[in-house]
């Protein structure tokens, strides 16, 4: 009877929780998709908006955070692509399309800053 | 004695169903990511406002290392080309100026004006630094450092701003010296095993390794008042194998291909092209 009343309240917990976690997840994955559709048409101002949308929705998702960094990175608004791409890495630190995304943008950051010198 | 049978079996039931909604749930969160590949082009501001010049003169450049070359007239001829297609500047048409002569006449001026007392020497240089010889052959980058001072001869500069009617001069120093290093390079070898099947195996040797390292400081300065604006050094080299024989030349522009988007980046906005991964 114990078992049968453990296994009523997994049940519940299961059916309660996950699809509330799931739904901030399909929400912001939602936005995500948005955004990469219309970052595909060159509509990375809207695409922009989009990703910003489910790094509020769900703080935790990492692959918003690349995508944001990428369209940042687009626009030229490189600390901010920076700081998106540290956050994405930070969610998720063993992903490899992150790692290199941030590698490509550090590259090219490293190839225009050069050994300067202002007066 | 028959009882427990159905309440065992809705159990089992009840459990089932939790373990399929729970895998749907960890289906749902865990979905694997689908990843997307796209072209981006990064804006990259200029580092220098040069909206108030409407010309460059790219002056010339202290230049050693190789005698294979002449470094000073490739690098003045590259860069205006360069500029003549890259920029909204106007390019100046004018010879390369000889600035380690120049440099080698105003050391002249300033020793000679300090053991005669008859010229005033620059106040804008180091007394110190008057003293200092100037190495006729330059094959090294501590042969350059003496030169340095030329361009913080700001009177020299404003003249020749003067001369061309105020434009943003770029001038500098360009080392192109021979390289040789050795050490264990890493390569692809092909091999088929007894069966015909090919194989690549990576195969580490020691090698003697010849070529060229490059190292420009271009340096900005603003016709009309002489002064330095901004500078920037880089540094890039390429090895071959010794059975290798490139001439210093095609060297020379590999070279200079790499760090032409650099200094070009310092004067007008650019766009680097790339691709990045989306992810969901």
């Amino acid at each position: 009877m114990k078992r049968a009343i453990a296994a009523c309240v997994l049940l519940l917990v299961t059916t309660a929780i996950a699809p509330l976690l799931a739904d901030q997840r399909n929400e912001a994955k939602a936005q995500v998709d948005f955004g990469i559709e219309v970052a595909k048409r060159g509509l990375w101002r809207e695409a922009i908006y989009r990703w910003e949308r489910a790094i509020q929705i769900d703080p935790t998702y990492g692959a918003a955070f690349n995508d944001l960094a990428v369209g940042y990175e687009h626009e030229g608004q490189l600390d901010k692509a920076r700081q998106a791409y540290e956050k994405a890495l930070q969610l998720e630190p063993d992903n490899p399309q992150i790692r290199q995304n941030f590698e490509l943008f550090k590259e090219i950051n490293d190839r225009t800053g050069a050994n300067e010198k202002r007066p | 004695m028959t009882a427990p049978a159905p309440m065992k079996s809705g159990r089992n039931r009840v459990l089932a169903f939790a373990v399929a909604v729970a895998t749907v749930g960890a289906a749902t969160l865990a979905c694997g990511p689908s990843m997307f590949e796209i072209p981006i082009e990064t804006p990259i501001k200029a580092k220098l406002d040069v909206s108030s010049f409407q010309r460059v003169l790219i002056a010339g450049f202290v230049a050693g290392g190789s005698d294979d070359i002449d470094t000073n007239q490739e690098t003045v001829r590259l860069l205006r080309s360069q500029l003549r297609s890259k920029s909204s500047l106007r390019v100046i048409d004018a010879d390369a100026m000889a600035l380690q002569d120049v440099a080698q006449e105003q050391n002249r001026t300033a020793n000679g004006a300090s053991a005669t007392n008859e010229v005033t020497p620059d106040p804008t240089a180091p007394a110190a630094a008057q003293a200092l010889p100037l190495p006729l052959r330059i094959r090294e980058e501590k042969d350059l450092e003496p030169y340095e001072r030329l361009f913080a001869n700001t009177s020299y500069w404003r003249r020749i701003g003067e001369e061309y009617q105020n434009p943003l001069i770029v001038t500098g120093t360009v080392l192109f010296a021979p390289n040789t290093r050795s050490g264990y390079v890493s390569r692809d070898v092909e091999r088929y095993d007894g069966f015909g099947r090919r194989q690549v195996i990576p195969e580490r040797s020691f090698q003697e390794r010849k070529g060229f390292v490059l190292r420009p400081k271009f340096v900005f300065i603003d016709g009309r008042t002489g002064a330095t604006i901004y500078s920037e050094s880089y540094r890039e080299e390429v090895l071959y194998t010794a059975q290798q024989n490139t001439p210093a030349l095609s060297s020379y522009f590999e070279l200079m291909d790499r760090l032409v988007p650099n200094f070009l980046s310092a004067l007008s906005s650019q766009k680097v092209k790339g691709t990045r991964s989306l992810l969901n």
